[in-house]
């Protein structure tokens, strides 16, 4: 089945490509030109990926992405032509899971866009548990599901990934680097504030203090690991 | 008794405590002494206070001793003068009464000098207060003396004054009276008094008649008038000193508060202004200071106000830019990948479209980077980072232009993290550049890479054999869009912006970026950056400039590079695999490791160990990397 892609930029020639590119690439877009009409779009749509442009005449992308990130944990990956730390980060702590800067390449935009879409194909049986006693979280994997005594803590599919993919191997120190390539399908970027931005909203949502961080611990210089008990 | 006894016994104690407290009142008056000498230096009005002081204790003392002196002179003198016109009266009556008589031996001569004596302390002796002496001068020595009057007088005549009488001068002296009673039976005290004495020639030989006279009236007022003197001098002195203080304090305090406002308005409150009274120097001063601070005030806001247009400003072209170049992107990279399909013409302008899409972009982003670091709004994301792993990954990701090029890249680096507090984009753009710059112009000869750091600093050198620079170029490379040799044909092509950038970007660290170079024995790029994030860096933990021309290691023909572990999937840093290896190699610096690295010719050969990295001697490596 084609994947469905709602495109929210009012830029038209832009979307008309961006159209042309995904056709051919498999893909099966929707377009909407202004933030206003962007949730809506989005309700009757029903994508299984957005792609989102920061800046929007109506509602600002950011609030767009929150909007959405509200009711759904879809995959959003922000266009955006601003290349300030200010802006990035703050499109990714709207919500976003991943961005790409314009001007891009049609190949690069695909390959993000299928690395947020390849998820869950090949779930075997596997639950895991993360954090010191006491403060464990329990993952089930093929089910998608985070609980922490018995409670579902509530996870985008790539705060999931991002949690999995530290959980399968505690004792292990992750560079930004490598999480970049396995949780991002990223190869040769140096981009750490996508991994930065991603860790601290995960980490408000499942440590017990996200100042005091038990589940996911920073090493300095290098990245982070697995808390263990 | 006992209170001695107690007395001896309490001594010891005694003298501690004395001690103890002289101990404690030295460093009262050493702390008083640092407090006096800071209120010295720091207060312009003490000073003031202080100069007037002195200065006019000097005046005053220099003036009343002279008034003094003045006055206690000409009292004295007219009272010299008046004794001395009775001396003459008394001096006619001598020679009245003895010039009758012919011979010294006369039985009546001695009554006689008695009687003149007697009669003359009654006729000015006002009560026994004064005195009269007769004494024989001369050959008549052995006569008198003849005394009236005030008791003991004949003793407050000093040979001194003897002798200048008997050389026939009129003299005087000034001595002190004994104490006395008055004829009411009083007592005097001793008192200021004078002597005066004039000879008095007559037929039988020559007398001397003296005077002893008090002269407390005299005293009294000279006293009077020093006293008033010294009052006054005081008064006036200390008056001066409060006048010179108060006056200091009307100019000092505006300056002071100028000063303080000065201070607001450096702070960055720059509505500060200061209070304007009158129109005198002081109000000229403040209404100066406040005109200035209005034109600061407007300058500054202007120039944010432009600063802040220019973000706009780069910001909106950044936007408007790039949303249709991504277009043109897209539809270019559309015709780049169905150019099979098209003639050979429009396959070639498809690919002509496709490269020079790639320029434009670069130029394009270091335009707007550079524009940024202008408008002061270029900001440091500063994160503990660690250069080595930085480092490997520049190399790696150029491991395919060096190849192109036929150059060998070598990494000189701890085989321990060096982490600093440091921006990873920017220092990966920054050394990207440099080796990049390198192998640009390395031609042909290996590119050295050197990564050390001491406690407070980490230094990269990026090294080439190439053509090196001109004197006067290693400046001039960081220059926008300078090449050192216009007519040579662009290898990489590149934006020109790369170093100035990259200069940016080293000085947003507070690092430094340097070159060195000359003709024929290549160029030396370093960078230094403080390990903490807004320190400040005193020395480099390598030189600028190399020691030697030779490589640090025997040349092979292959890129070196870190090897990529086995497993994909298991990373670099190892917790297990960071402490260990503290080992000196060849190359001095103690636990650098020379990581040799596959290319695709020698991948097969690479020592590849389960966890850390390959650690491996580098001369071993060399010859290894040969092998293949």
């Amino acid at each position: 089945m084609r994947a469905r892609v709602l495109v929210v930029d009012d830029d038209p020639a832009l979307a008309e490509m961006l159209g042309i590119v995904l056709r051919s690439e498999g893909f099966s877009p929707a377009f909407v030109a202004d933030g206003e009409r962007a949730l809506a779009a989005f309700r009757d749509v029903r994508p299984d990926i957005v792609l989102l442009d920061l800046m929007l005449p109506g509602m600002s992308g950011i609030d767009v992405c929150r909007a959405i990130r509200a009711e759904s944990g879809v995959p959003i990956v922000m266009l955006t032509a601003k290349t300030d730390t200010v802006d990035v980060v703050l499109g990714l702590e709207s919500g976003a899971d991943d961005y790409v800067m314009k001007p891009f390449k049609p190949k690069e935009l695909v390959a993000r866009m299928r690395a947020r879409l390849r998820r869950g194909e090949d779930a075997a049986p596997e639950v895991l548990t993360i954090g010191p006693g006491g403060n464990q979280v329990t993952i089930d994997v093929p089910a998608h599901l985070v609980t922490r005594e018995r409670e579902e803590i509530k996870l985008t599919p790539l705060e999931f990934d991002l949690l999995v993919a530290l959980a399968r191997k505690p004792r292990q120190v992750f560079t930004r680097e490598v999480l970049l390539e396995q949780v991002w399908g990223y190869r040769h970027a140096a981009d750490t504030r996508l991994v930065n931005v991603h860790v601290q909203r995960l980490r408000a949502k499942i440590e017990a203090d996200p100042e005091r961080p038990e589940i996911i611990l920073t090493v300095r210089g290098v990245g982070y690991k697995a808390g263990t008990s | 008794m006992p209170i001695i006894d107690l007395s001896t016994d309490q001594e010891p104690v005694r003298a501690e405590a004395l001690r103890s407290m002289a101990r404690g009142f030295g460093r009262r008056i050493a702390a008083f002494a640092a407090i006096g000498h800071r209120r010295w230096r720091r207060s312009l009005q003490l000073r003031i206070v202080a100069y007037t002081l002195i200065a006019s204790s000097i005046l005053v003392s220099i003036f009343g001793v002279v008034v003094a002196t003045r006055i206690q002179d000409g009292l004295l003198q007219s009272r010299i003068e008046a004794s001395i016109s009775q001396l003459n009266n008394g001096h006619s009556y001598v020679e009245d009464q003895l010039g009758a008589f012919n011979r010294a031996d006369d039985y009546d001569l001695p009554r006689s000098m008695q009687a003149v004596a007697e009669n003359l302390a009654q006729l000015y002796g006002s009560g026994g207060e004064s005195g009269v002496v007769i004494l024989g001068g001369g050959a008549l020595r052995g006569l008198g003396p003849a005394t009236a009057g005030l008791g003991g007088s004949q003793q407050l005549i000093s040979d001194e004054l003897e002798a200048r009488v008997l050389d026939n001068q009129i003299a005087h002296q000034f001595v002190t009276l004994p104490p006395t009673t008055d004829p009411q039976g009083n007592r005097i005290a001793a008192r200021p008094g004078m002597v005066v004495g004039i000879p008095v020639t007559v037929a039988v030989g020559t007398f001397e008649l003296y005077y002893v006279l008090p002269i407390d009236h005299e005293a009294a007022s000279a006293d009077l008038v020093r006293n008033t003197v010294i009052i006054t001098g005081i008064a006036l002195v200390v008056l001066l000193a409060v006048m010179a203080g108060l006056i200091t304090r009307l100019v000092v305090n505006p300056v002071r508060d100028a000063a303080r406002t000065a201070q607001r308005l450096s702070a960055g409150l720059l509505d500060q202004r200061m209070a304007v009274r009158g129109e005198d120097d002081l109000a000229m001063l403040a209404a100066s200071f406040n005109q200035m601070a209005v034109n600061l005030q407007r300058q500054i806001v202007r120039l944010e106000d432009m600063s802040r247009l220019q973000r706009r400003f780069t910001s909106d072209v950044s936007h408007e830019l790039r949303t249709p170049l991504t277009t043109v992107r897209m539809a270019a990279d559309l015709l780049y990948t169905s150019r099979d399909d098209l003639d050979p013409l429009m396959s070639r302008s498809a690919e002509l479209l496709n490269a020079e899409l790639d320029r434009f972009e670069e130029l394009l982003t270091d335009l707007l980077e550079i524009s940024r670091f202008d408008a002061g709004f270029a900001a440091l994301d500063a994160e503990p980072t660690d250069l080595v792993a930085v480092l490997d990954r520049v190399v790696d990701r150029l491991a395919s232009v060096a190849e192109r090029a036929e150059i060998s890249v070598r990494l000189i680096a701890p085989d321990h993290p060096v982490i600093a507090e440091v921006d990873p984009r920017r220092v990966e753009r920054v050394l990207r550049n440099l080796v990049g710059n390198a192998i640009e112009h390395g031609e042909g000869q290996p590119v050295v890479v050197t990564l050390y750091s001491d406690e407070s600093a980490a230094a990269v050198t990026v090294r080439d054999f190439g053509v090196g620079l001109k004197p006067g170029e290693e400046k001039l490379v960081f220059n926008r869009f300078w090449r050192a040799d216009p007519s040579r044909a662009r290898q990489t092509g590149g934006t020109g912006l790369g170093l100035s950038i990259s200069l940016e970007d080293a000085r947003l660290h507070g690092g430094w970026l340097e070159a060195w170079g000359e003709p024929g024995r290549g160029a030396q790029f370093r960078l230094v950056l403080p390990l903490r994030a807004g320190g400040r860096l005193n020395s480099a933990p390598l030189p600028l400039v190399p020691e030697s021309n030779e490589l640090p290691m025997a040349t092979t023909d292959v890129v070196l590079r870190r090897a990529e572990p086995a497993d994909s999937e298991t990373p670099a840093h190892d917790v297990g695999g960071l402490a260990d290896g503290d080992q000196i190699n060849s190359n001095g610096h103690p636990g650098d490791n020379v990581r040799p690295a596959a290319t695709s010719k020698a991948a097969g050969s690479d020592p590849q160990s389960g966890s850390g990295q390959p650690t491996v001697d580098a001369d071993e490596s060399s010859s290894e990397a040969a092998h293949a």
